[in-house]
């Protein structure tokens, strides 16, 4: 991988161990960095701690013993504030995420919050909703969306705060195949830092030049995409299955 | 049913107004209290989940079917603060959207079936759970009595603003009769499927049922190959305070049963002569809401001697909801009160 | 429900009515039913100056006289209540269609079903011709506490939803064979409910923490406000008060 080192990375997680109040311990010292720029995706099986994991990148969940940096800043109670606006999390069910009466309102609630008014919030939201594609429904109650659309509008609440980093929790589930082709044309144009985690592999490699595996609550492999995907003892090792017929090596993938 | 404009008169709806928006405020502040920065979402979401199960039809008999009120389980799954928030912004929604209850009527509407309901439903429960033992079993039969009482007890309290209220002359015995009675029955229903509904959360997620926290099995140890009760990671009340608690419950609720059987005897035992002539006569509206300033309950078993005993029964149900809630709602008080100032000792001695 | 059937009570429209500001005419509703319900029951002809005021706002409204008819049913529970009125109302009694009935009982018959049909009628007029985003703005604009609006926002935002996942449930259930025929399958139906209670609080949750990723803290900002020029207002005033100077009139006369 080319680290550039000049910018502080956009994520620097280094021992992050969390156990649950109710004494259930799902992340036992995880290090990760990610580049500004990079597209990773974090891959494992279910339970590893990958949901632990994101909700520790905007201080909703305080670690336990380690660190989290986003762009050199420290998650600590008082940097919340511009740690939200930095970290953009798209949760996995785009109706949780979507929670105003109109597209408009919600892509506009995180900026408003940070504080933004009148025309410069308005230029915000337009350009947000025109990232995705959905600048004409902006009006529309995102309950009359279809389900792509509705990922897509969430995609943009979170680009409506200019983030350092675009955090996706399941990004391609439930969606139809034009619509995951849509939305991984909208991530390809988008220059911030991704981190996507994902059970969909063949996206995973489609997207994102280097992906992690979670395992166990902690960091078990951390490679090229591809490389890892061939790797049949890991994959095996760690829950991680191919769909049928689908051979990572006949893959073309841009080298980084 | 939701009250509409010109069925309570124009002071009387802006009182009632008074009071919902005085009940929504400590709701609010309750809420908020509890729920903290989560009480929009949750009580929205909650309030979305009251107006959902209201659609649901429970299915009686012979192509008949009922559908749930909702403030009994509000109260019982959420707390009343929030219940009451939830079924208010409902009754709010629906006025406004769908014309179901009159605009200026809102007032009355919140009271009765926001207020009244979530207050005596939670106080009962609250109650009941206190003294029975802490079962699960306990809990959902604690649910079915609190929501059984709760709907009369709104038909009572419907019955109280429409005597002070009413723009229509019925007889109170009859409105009482009429309101109490078919609300017994929907209570019935009401209370059996609030219960379940209880039963059903409890099975699945104890900790999201409001009023029954603390209900769960206490947390063990393995020491030494035994297990043993972890201790509490919250300093909880002293066991002794605790105990007396549950004395002060189930003392006040077995008074509240002797006094509704005492209120319900002397109701059907004593027929007011006033009412009686006026509802013999069918006089002018001042001598009725003399009579019903008096007592809505004394009004109660007197209309007709042939159901005294039935009467006399429904004033007892009556009877102990009224009861409990003001005994509670003192208890409560100077519980609180007690419990800011200081230690848990004080409290239970000052309450009994 | 909410949005649901919502936006099939909302009639698109671009008349004068429509573009009225939400408060203006959530304000001016307010106002014109307290006049009502103020008004005496025996001025008969004032009730029908309220529902010739009324037409006239639908006819500016481009609202179907059957439309508003139609949404009218949600008062058929008062009807019943009402027709009864005569039978169990004491009093002077006269004939009517060879019925013994009550006097007094015909006036409060008459005094619920007047003033009833015309606050539903308002409200039914105020809903068609207000978007539902709208009517949220305009409770915030007078001052309704904001956590309250908030809640019934998400409740509208989230009524849809959760109705949805009833009627899964619903179909779920009876693609299995399961048709609730009566009191003994009220533990099945009960369940249902208890397992949409259990979806909409950890919805609710998972709503919260989408909102605390984006900088909520509290308290909603204020993205959209409403205002009222004077002249709306002067507009939105003529319904109420001209239903001041029927009740007026109907005290005096």
């Amino acid at each position: 991988m080319s680290l550039p080192t000049a910018p502080a990375p956009s994520l620097e997680v280094s021992g992050l161990a969390y156990a649950y109040p109710d004494g259930h311990q799902a992340l036992f010292g995880v290090d990760l960095t990610v580049a500004r720029g990079e597209r990773v995706a974090l891959l494992g099986p279910n339970g590893a701690g990958k949901t632990t994991l994101v909700l520790h990148l905007n201080g909703i969940l305080d670690a336990g013993a380690g660190t989290v940096r986003v762009a050199g800043l420290p998650v600590e109670k008082k940097n919340l504030a511009e740690i939200r606006r930095r970290v953009g999390i798209v949760f996995q069910d785009p109706d949780d995420q979507l929670f105003m009466p109109t597209v408009r309102e919600d892509v506009a609630f995180g900026p408003a919050a940070a504080g933004l008014r009148g025309p410069e919030l308005e230029r915000r939201v337009t350009t947000a909703l025109e990232r995705v594609g959905m600048a004409e429904y902006a009006a529309r109650p995102p309950h009359h969306l279809s389900f792509g659309q509705r990922r897509r509008v969430a995609v943009a609440t979170v680009l409506a705060m200019e983030p350092e980093i675009l955090v996706l929790d399941e990004p391609s589930s439930n969606l139809d195949p034009a619509s995951r082709r849509e939305l991984a044309d909208i991530l390809r144009s988008l220059d911030v830092t991704v981190l996507m985690v994902t059970h969909d592999l063949p996206y995973a490699l489609e997207l994102c030049p280097r992906a992690v595996v979670l395992s166990d609550g902690v960091i078990a492999a951390d490679d090229r995409t591809q490389d890892l995907l061939c790797d049949e003892a890991l994959m095996r090792e760690h829950r991680l299955e191919l769909p049928f017929g689908f051979d990572p090596r006949s893959v073309s993938v841009p080298r980084p | 049913m939701h009250v509409p404009d010109g069925f309570i008169d124009a002071p009387v709806s802006a009182a009632a107004g008074v009071v919902a928006a005085g009940a929504v405020a400590v709701g609010l502040r309750g809420a908020r209290r509890e729920l903290d920065q989560r009480t929009a979402p949750l009580a929205g979401l909650v309030a979305a989940f009251i107006f959902a199960v209201q659609m649901l039809n429970f299915p009686v008999a012979a192509g008949t079917s009922g559908h749930l009120l909702g403030g009994a389980l509000a109260a019982i799954l959420v707390g009343p603060y929030t219940g009451v928030l939830c079924i208010a912004v409902v009754l709010l929604m629906q006025g406004i959207l769908f014309a179901d209850g009159g605009l200026t009527a809102l007032g009355v509407n919140i009271t009765v079936m926001g207020v009244v309901t979530t207050v005596v439903a939670y106080l009962l429960f609250r109650g009941l759970t206190r003294v029975l033992p802490r079962t699960r079993r306990s809990t959902t039969a604690a649910a079915f009595v609190a929501a059984l009482v709760s709907v009369p007890a709104a038909a009572l309290a419907f019955t109280l603003i429409y005597a002070i209220g009413g723009t229509t002359d019925v007889p109170l015995g009859k409105v009482l009769t009429a309101m109490v009675g078919v609300h017994v029955l929907i209570g019935i229903g009401e209370a059996a499927i609030t219960a379940l509904t209880v039963g059903a959360v409890i099975a699945v997620r104890p900790d999201l049922v409001h009023g029954a926290r603390g209900t769960g099995a206490p947390l063990k140890l393995r020491i030494d190959g035994e297990l043993v009760d972890a201790p509490a990671a919250t300093p909880s009340p002293a066991p002794v305070a605790a105990r007396s608690t549950r004395t002060v419950w189930a003392a006040g609720l077995a008074a509240a049963l002797v006094l509704a059987g005492f209120v319900s005897f002397y109701a059907s035992a004593n027929p007011d002569g006033l009412e009686k002539v006026a509802a013999d006569q069918g006089i002018d509206e001042k001598a009725q809401e003399h009579g019903a300033a008096d007592s809505p309950l004394a009004d109660y078993g007197v209309r007709n001697i042939t159901d005294a005993r039935l009467s006399g029964g429904l004033a007892g149900v009556i009877g102990v909801g009224a009861t409990v809630v003001v005994g509670s709602g003192v208890f409560w008080a100077v519980r609180s009160r007690r419990t800011s100032e200081g230690s848990d000792a004080r409290t239970t001695t000052g309450s009994v | 429900m909410g949005a649901g059937h919502a936006h099939r009570l909302y009639r698109h429209g671009t008349t004068p009515v429509h573009a009225l500001p939400p408060h203006c005419k959530l304000a001016a509703v307010l106002c014109f039913v307290v006049a009502v319900v103020s008004t005496p029951r025996e001025a008969v002809w004032a009730f029908a100056l309220y529902a010739a005021l009324l037409a006239g706002v639908a006819a500016v409204a481009r609202i179907s006289p059957g439309f508003l008819l139609k949404r009218l049913v949600i008062e058929v529970p008062f009807v019943a209540f009402a027709l009864l009125m005569p039978f169990v109302v004491p009093g002077e009694q006269t004939e009517l269609l060879g019925l013994s009935v009550s006097v007094p009982g015909l006036w409060g018959a008459w005094n619920v079903l007047a003033k009833g049909t015309l606050g539903v009628a308002a409200s039914v007029l105020l809903a068609s011709t207000t978007e539902l985003r709208s009517l949220l703005l305009g409770l915030q604009r007078l001052r309704l506490p904001p956590l309250l609006v908030q809640i019934a926002s998400f409740m509208i935002r989230y009524g849809d939803v959760i109705g949805d996942e009833l009627r899964r449930m619903s179909i779920a259930r009876r693609s299995r064979g399961f048709e609730a025929r009566g009191v003994r399958h009220w533990g099945v139906l009960a369940k249902t409910a208890g397992a949409l209670f259990i979806r909409s609080y950890e919805r609710g949750e998972r709503v919260h923490l989408a909102m605390v990723s984006r900088g909520y803290t509290g308290t909603m900002p204020v993205i959209d406000e409403v205002t009222a020029t004077r002249t709306q207002w002067a507009h939105a005033a003529a319904l109420p008060v001209l239903a001041l100077v029927v009740c007026l009139l109907g005290w005096t006369v």
